[in-house]
């Protein structure tokens, strides 16, 4: 005997999302085209616990792993800046393999492919925001930035920073004081 | 979350013709997933602005000097403006003095471009100011000390 069936698979699919979701008891709203709004956040172990029951259906959540991994490639530099800073350059591609347990190369791929920009660059960019803040609220001067934040020389912190901002220091500073008191006045 | 679909929302206000096609033809080959929208003056700028129901751009492009309403008076209004807090102003400009540099930074702006004259100049700027502000918007970065002059 042969049976012959038809289904509505965005119907199906829709079906074994909900009991998966339910069963884990989150609570979500599913929107559209494949979309979920997740209405508390999921612990990350239970995320992977959906990830693999949706999968025994074919089902994936798409980039999730990926741009998870980006934010944690990004919250272990911002805090290697801001808590080791004394951490020389040369290691950070091997700090980043040994902390996020994956190797330098594939993590450098992925955060360039989500972010539009390198690891590299991205540490700059983060630097030159601390010595922005270090100058702005801390009031360092140049000389106790560059020995902070382990820079081999003056010269080449301010170099960096005309790099990234396309400001002198000094400039920056008065740009940031003058509009303090300009908006000040309004 | 997937920062992959976002789109960037980019607007250009600028009264030369040639400039307008230069900058949607350098937006065009950009490897982000954009929405360019073009104004050709400042009321024009301020009309789609003022619209409460108007998508917030990430980024604006602002030329300086247009007719009727100029660069530096939208800066202004726009600056004065809470809900817009979180944009961008990238001004576009063909002067390069410092002090017109240091006074539009003072009155609001983030990015201060000197218009380049060479084509794949254009894009390589375009690609940076459009590249440094997504690094802000996505990485939380204070906004109130981002200044990139190029």
């Amino acid at each position: 005997m042969r049976l012959y069936i038809k289904y509505d698979i965005n119907l199906a699919c829709r079906v074994i999302v909900q009991e998966q979701l339910d069963k884990f008891e989150v609570n979500y709203n599913l929107l559209e085209f494949g979309e979920i709004e997740v209405i508390n956040p999921i612990d990350e172990t239970v995320l992977n616990s959906i990830q693999v029951e949706l999968s025994r259906y074919g089902i994936d959540i798409i980039n999730n792993q990926k741009s998870q991994l980006v934010q944690k490639i990004k919250d272990t530099i911002v805090e290697m800046i801001y808590e080791k800073d004394k951490l020389p350059l040369s290691t950070i591609s091997s700090y980043l393999a040994e902390q996020l347990k994956l190797s330098y190369g594939y993590l450098a791929n992925i955060f360039s492919e989500f972010t539009y920009t390198s690891i590299e660059n991205f540490i700059i960019i983060q630097k030159i925001e601390r010595v922005k803040k270090l100058i702005v609220e801390d009031g360092l001067t140049l000389t106790e930035i560059s020995y902070k934040l382990n820079y081999s020389s003056v010269a080449y912190l301010s170099a960096q920073f005309k790099k990234v901002t396309g400001l002198t220091p000094s400039t920056f500073k008065r740009i940031v004081d003058k509009r303090r008191s300009y908006l000040s006045q309004q | 979350m997937n920062q992959d679909k976002t789109p960037m929302n980019i607007l250009l206000a600028d009264d030369d013709e040639d400039d307008r096609t230069f900058f949607n033809d350098a937006i065009k080959e950009l490897k982000m997933n954009n929405k360019l929208t073009i104004f050709k003056d400042g009321e024009e700028l301020m009309d789609y602005m003022s619209d409460p129901d108007a998508l917030i751009p990430h980024i604006l492009f602002l030329d300086l000097n247009m007719p009727c309403k100029t660069g530096h008076d939208c800066l202004k209004e726009i600056r004065a403006n809470p809900r817009f807090k979180d944009l961008s102003i990238a001004i576009y400009s063909t002067s390069s003095s410092e002090k017109d540099i240091e006074d539009t930074f003072i009155g609001g702006a983030n990015v201060y471009i000197k218009k380049p004259s060479d084509f794949n100049k254009l894009k390589k700027v375009i690609k940076d100011v459009v590249n440094m502000n997504w690094q802000y918007h996505t990485s939380g970065l204070n906004k109130e000390t981002f200044f990139f002059s190029i």
